[in-house]
């Protein structure tokens, strides 16, 4: 299979404006002729839809939740990337641009990577312009901060709620849509199957998650903006019901995934408090700003923080790398902070996490300005712990948060499914093998106000006049296969619960495939892994029908998926023997503990295809090409 | 810990419902109370039991998904808090606890802690918006907003849309949410044009999905996780009443 990746000609600068100037262009009254299906209603969904409508197609959109305002963007604490330079410290496209390329260890494709810094600007004007109440300066005019991976101050923030502002700027333009009969939305749909009719995605099967109805839908084109999949480790930052089954579906029906072992481990979570623990709470990176990392020097010093004295304590980030101190990027700060709690050096009660101390910041600027800067992240964490930030220093420790990988796409976002579009975390394009903090908002609406409605005409032209029904055959395959997977899962009736199993399979990834990983601890997660499949279709208990609400059949739907999408985590994550950003190979290091990539062998996007049950998948590799930047060891020293 | 938990269980929307009796002799302080709930409901299903539904997502307080009534409050007993962030830490042990869904006839049950919020959508559909369209918007600078009022207009829009406030209610009003709502858009200089007839059918939507009406009690406020103050449904009247007045027709 050749995988074209479809950049356009000229420079690097000029490649989006010069796709733009000659790709083919739908007519306003032949737009309406068009039925396009978005799943998914997060930012990068949300803004798709509504736009899509806008510009006069019929969108019907789908949403698990019960509104299309709960999707997981609500919960991005931090804010948003644009190359604005308000603050006039040097930002540009370029540098921006840059920053992404080098933060993602060289496994991005330039001209993606450049089409989302232009587009970072235009994000900015359009949010404000639809009400997104941005934090301002006394003069009126936006305010900025810095994040982690970056020396300039390009951050855009409301609060710590810049997700929840920007989903509802995209969901109340998407309600605009739906007022103006442009987008039916059907909330309370999970999508349980991509259909394709002579090559081409063509419709979805869905379950009604209040009636249990297995219904078609069908479109000119399917757009899936189901966001990411680190649900595969049970414990995430990821809201519950944030699941891989869409894209995991679409995969099973020919979609290439690709890069699925770029995990992104987040270094500033609340540590797990014990087995019972759902999920991990991210602490947003912004808090790095201020906050001052450090570990007791002594292994096992189990003193009150308070308590130890300023010379017996190692500010291992400050110390290692100076130039950017607590704000290295996420993939650097994950791993110190492993390595200083394997020492011995860990603090809390587990001994499994590092302290991020607001002390000398609060003796800078006073307790009100840090108030002012973070106080509803530090209610938060007071919240779930019950200590109280201000006063002692904040437990953090990472986990498992973004995934870069991804369905494959091209440059206009279509997958190798003629017809198939993946935008936002679903795919797997714009970070390479690390995002910086700030970027995934930049992302999705990059893909859903601008991309995507530009490049997905592209396609459409050429099918115009085409009916699209849900009488073709493919349709009632599709849905007889949904059938009969519920009615297995029901029919089961082992003795243990979805949750068990998901959360089984979450040890196994995080501790084979999770922080580190090596030949044997993938070898061995090879193993585990099919043998808890095996007992999950075996013993796994849901009770209930399929007929109403049922919690449970939806959990064991996803674990299901997640089983075979995580023994294709390991099996990727075997076959990159280097290290390069969140995928660290232990065999793979430099003398001081960085990870050490192989250009010359592994600078390729990894494009996994499904070859059947129980067949070994197929690897197909797209050459990544830097015409504009060099191959450099990342260095944050 | 040992608690006893007296749920809501009802089938479906039609039918019965009844409060069912569940024992937890180990809760662990620093669960959450949804953790809580997993506990119960793991065990429900390794008995072959139909466990709890309830809603939940996000688990950090921000998707507004999760929320029920604990001992008659909404979200519980702590202020300021949803339901996903509330501890157990602030239970004692041997507490007896009662759990039921949004009491709302605006809001109907769908299965036991599970209820039918989708009229808090119909209201922003209705006109929670500015009708920008996604084409050159004009450089963000180029229109000032003065701190003070993209502070309050973010004090605003900061309500996930739990529906508490509606739940706690004594009318089952939803004035906090939609005067919320139409307040972060009014009050910014992007959202005047369309002021009035944003009001005007926003007002008319909520009046329209079967809420009672505001009459000052102020429960709303006192729930809210987010701290939303009920002076928005004192400025939703002004926004309103000018409306009807100025008559636009827009």
């Amino acid at each position: 299979m050749e995988l074209d990746p479809k950049i356009p000609p000229g420079p690097l600068e000029d490649k989006w404006d010069n796709f733009k100037n000659s790709a083919r262009l739908v007519n306003p009254a032949n737009k309406r002729k068009f039925t396009v299906i978005v799943v998914g209603t997060g930012l990068a969904g949300a803004s798709a839809a509504a736009t899509l409508g806008e510009l006069g197609y019929n969108v019907k959109c789908f949403s698990f939740h019960d509104s299309p305002r709960r999707a997981h963007s609500i919960a991005a604490q931090g804010g948003i990337n644009a190359a604005k330079n308000y603050q006039n410290d040097g930002d540009s496209v370029f540098r921006l641009f840059y920053d992404t390329i080098k933060g993602g260890d060289f496994r991005s494709r330039e001209a993606n990577v450049y089409r989302l810094a232009q587009i970072s600007e235009n994000i900015i004007d359009q949010c404000v312009a639809q009400g997104v109440p941005f934090a301002r300066e006394y003069g009126g005019l936006l305010a900025n901060r810095s994040f982690g991976g970056a020396q300039v101050s390009r951050t855009f923030y409301a609060r710590g709620q810049t997700g929840q502002q920007l989903l509802l700027g995209a969901y109340q333009a998407l309600s605009r849509q739906i007022r103006a009969g442009q987008v039916e939305m059907f909330p309370r749909h999970e999508m349980l199957d991509l259909v394709i009719v002579d090559g081409h995605a063509r419709g979805i099967v869905t379950r009604n998650l209040l009636t249990g109805e297995i219904r078609s839908h069908a479109g000119h084109a399917v757009v899936l903006a189901t966001g990411g999949y680190a649900n595969v480790f049970f414990l995430s930052t990821n809201a519950k019901n944030s699941n891989a089954t869409a894209i995991w579906r679409a995969h099973r029906r020919g979609a290439l995934f690709a890069n699925p072992c770029f995990t992104q481990i987040h270094p500033t979570c609340i540590p797990p408090s014990g087995e019972y623990q759902s999920k991990l709470t991210l602490m947003s990176e912004s808090l790095r700003n201020d906050g001052r990392i450090w570990v007791p020097k002594q292994p096992g010093d189990k003193r009150p923080p308070a308590t130890i004295p300023e010379e017996e304590r190692d500010y291992y980030l400050e110390r290692r790398y100076p130039a950017f101190g607590n704000l290295v990027p996420r993939d650097v700060a994950s791993r110190a902070a492993k390595k200083v709690v394997d020492e011995g050096r860990g603090v809390g009660p587990t001994g499994i996490g590092v302290y991020l101390d607001f002390a000398d910041a609060i003796k800078r600027l006073g307790r009100k300005t840090i108030e002012e800067r973070y106080g509803n992240l530090f209610e938060m964490y007071e919240r779930i712990t019950g200590e109280n930030p201000y006063e002692t220093p904040m437990r953090i420790y990472p986990a498992p948060h973004y995934t870069m990988g991804g369905l494959w796409v091209d440059y206009e976002l279509s997958s190798n499914i003629p017809g198939l579009y993946v935008i936002g975390e679903a795919n797997f394009s714009d970070h390479g093998a690390n995002r910086l903090g700030a970027s995934a908002l930049m992302q999705g609406l990059a893909d859903g106000y601008f991309v995507l409605p530009n490049t997905i005409c592209n396609y459409l032209s050429q099918h115009l006049g085409e009916t699209v029904s849900t009488r073709d055959p493919a349709f009632d395959r599709a849905e007889r296969e949904v059938r009969d997977r519920i009615a297995r899962l029901l029919s089961i009736n082992g003795k243990r619960s979805p949750d068990y199993f998901h959360r089984e399979l979450g040890k196994i990834v995080w501790d084979h495939c999770g922080m580190e990983r090596s030949r044997e601890s993938l070898e061995e997660a090879l193993r585990l892994i099919p043998a808890l499949r095996d007992e999950f279709w075996r013993d796994v208990r849901v009770p209930g029908s399929g007929e109403d609400i049922n919690q449970s059949l939806e959990k064991a739907g996803r674990v299901a998926d997640f089983f075979e999408l995580a023994e294709l985590i390991c099996r990727d994550a075997l076959d990159r023997d280097e290290s390069c950003g969140t995928h660290f190979r232990v065999e793979h290091q430099t003398e001081d503990g960085e990870a050490k990539r192989d250009d010359e062998h592994y600078a390729y996007v990894a494009a996994w295809e499904y070859a059947g049950e129980g067949q070994e998948p197929r690897l197909h590799k797209e050459p990544l090409k830097f015409e504009v930047v060099h191959f450099a060891q990342r260095s944050y020293k | 810990m040992r608690l006893t938990l007296h749920v809501w269980r009802q089938a479906g929307p039609d039918a019965p419902g009844k409060m069912v009796k569940y024992e937890v002799p180990d809760a662990n302080p620093d669960m959450s109370f949804l953790e809580l709930l997993d506990v119960v409901n793991e065990r429900l299903i390794e008995q072959g039991e139909e466990p709890i539904a309830f809603e939940h997502d996000c688990r950090e307080g921000i998707c507004g998904s999760c929320g029920v009534m604990i001992n008659g409050q909404a979200h519980g007993p702590l202020p300021g808090t949803t339901t996903c962030q509330l501890h157990l830490r602030h239970f004692k042990d041997g507490d007896e606890i009662y759990v039921e869904p949004w009491r709302s006839r605006a809001f109907p049950v769908l299965k036991d802690l599970i209820v039918d919020r989708s009229a808090l959508d119909r209201i922003i559909q209705a006109g929670g918006f500015i009708s920008v369209r996604t084409g050159e918007a004009p450089e963000a600078n180029s229109i000032p907003v003065p701190k003070e009022v993209a502070d309050e207009a973010f004090d605003a829009a900061t309500c996930i849309g739990c529906g508490a406030c509606v739940a706690q209610c004594p009318n089952g009003a939803a004035q906090l949410f939609t005067s919320a709502k139409i307040a972060h858009l009014n009050m910014l200089p992007q959202g005047a044009v369309e002021r009035d007839a944003r009001a005007r059918r926003m007002v008319e939507q909520m009046e329209a999905e079967g809420f009672g009406s505001c009459t000052n009690y102020a429960e709303c406020e006192a729930v809210c996780p987010k701290g939303i103050k009920i002076d928005f449904i004192a400025r939703m009247n002004r926004d309103y009443v000018r409306a009807k007045i100025r008559s636009t027709g827009a």
